[in-house]
């Protein structure tokens, strides 16, 4: 599916897309939490993109070890620690790796997952990032049992992540900054959702 | 003496409140890691760990924090310095700071700290 010099290239269009989007991310912030989503994610992916160079001929498990130490560092809020865990888990999940598939992928996005939720103790349903990691994770899964190709499971993680997205408009935030607002969040986009689509879709569209 | 650090996403807060508990325990050893490198509110990975290395002894450290981001930048902090004995207080910031201060001061050791900080959130104000 992907060797380690398209997963930097992926990073680098990560960091592309969340710089263009960073006024949206940051308006989404501003009547929940404190107004600096797109800013800290636009900081800390600017901090990985000047780390890249260093990065190639690594493999993949040591490239997204690197990026998440490095988001962890710069970002500044609490989607420093929470991107940093994810990229810290997924690098971990795939050791040594200079080639990933399906089933690999699979694997390192699950122990992303799994990483956000302890690191933020939290779960679905509490408008958080985890809502569209989870249906994200869950749609690829099932295609993927399907025997469905990498472009259609990766089709069907974007789609479900964007469904994600949409759902925490309906939810009372209960952790993180947005838990300040009790039942007035509802009716507001999660940021840290709508980042993680962003991801998702851009990982998505450079593999198709 | 067990060393105190506060980590804020506030520079000023975290200054302001060692300032504040120096007050009641002059000696209590503190290091405040609060704000990013750019002056800008958030919490710096690295300005905890220097914060928590420039304090640390055998007795120990004890981490306050505000709130969220302070919080799990803390823990990623401690998850890469598992050899050393610090510990992070799940109580008010400022009560804490101050009730640390007087204790660490008076030469308890980490573990009673704990246990007075854990204690706050059923210490009323008034």
């Amino acid at each position: 599916m992907a060797d380690s010099k398209q997963v930097l290239s992926i990073i680098q269009a990560i960091g592309e897309k969340i710089e263009s989007e960073k006024d949206y991310l940051t308006e989404l912030d501003q009547p929940i939490g404190d107004s600096d989503h797109g800013i800290n994610m636009a900081r800390g992916f600017a901090a990985v993109e000047k780390k890249l160079p260093t990065l190639a001929g690594k493999d993949i498990g040591s490239i997204l070890k690197a990026v998440g130490i490095t988001l962890v560092s710069t970002v500044g809020g609490a989607s420093g620690p929470l991107y940093g865990t994810a990229f810290m888990r997924a690098g971990m999940a795939a050791p040594g790796k200079l080639e990933i598939d399906m089933d690999d992928f699979l694997k390192m996005l699950d122990a992303a997952v799994q990483g956000v939720e302890q690191r933020g103790h939290s779960t679905t349903e509490e408008a958080t990032m985890i809502d569209a990691m989870v249906p994200a994770l869950t749609a690829m899964q099932q295609a993927a049992a399907q025997g469905k190709d990498a472009k259609t499971v990766l089709e069907a993680g974007t789609k479900a992540a964007w469904a994600g997205v949409e759902h925490t408009k309906g939810l009372v935030a209960t952790k993180g900054r947005a838990s300040y607002m009790g039942e007035r969040g509802i009716g507001h986009q999660d940021p840290g959702a709508t980042s993680f689509a962003y991801v998702m879709e851009t990982i998505s569209s450079s593999l198709a | 003496m067990v060393g105190i650090v506060i980590v804020s996403h506030s520079e000023n807060l975290a200054k302001s409140v060692v300032e504040l508990a120096h007050m009641m325990a002059p000696t209590a050893k503190f290091a405040p890691a609060g704000g990013l490198e750019d002056g800008t509110f958030g919490t710096s990975f690295e300005r905890v760990q220097a914060a928590i290395e420039s304090i640390c002894s055998d007795d120990g450290v004890v981490v306050l924090m505000d709130m969220g981001s302070a919080v799990m930048t803390t823990e990623m902090v401690l998850e890469m310095m598992p050899d050393k004995k610090v510990v992070m207080a799940d109580c008010p910031l400022v009560e804490g700071a101050v009730t640390a201060a007087a204790d660490a001061a008076g030469n308890m050791p980490l573990e009673k700290i704990m246990k007075d900080l854990s204690s706050l959130f059923t210490t009323h104000k008034f």
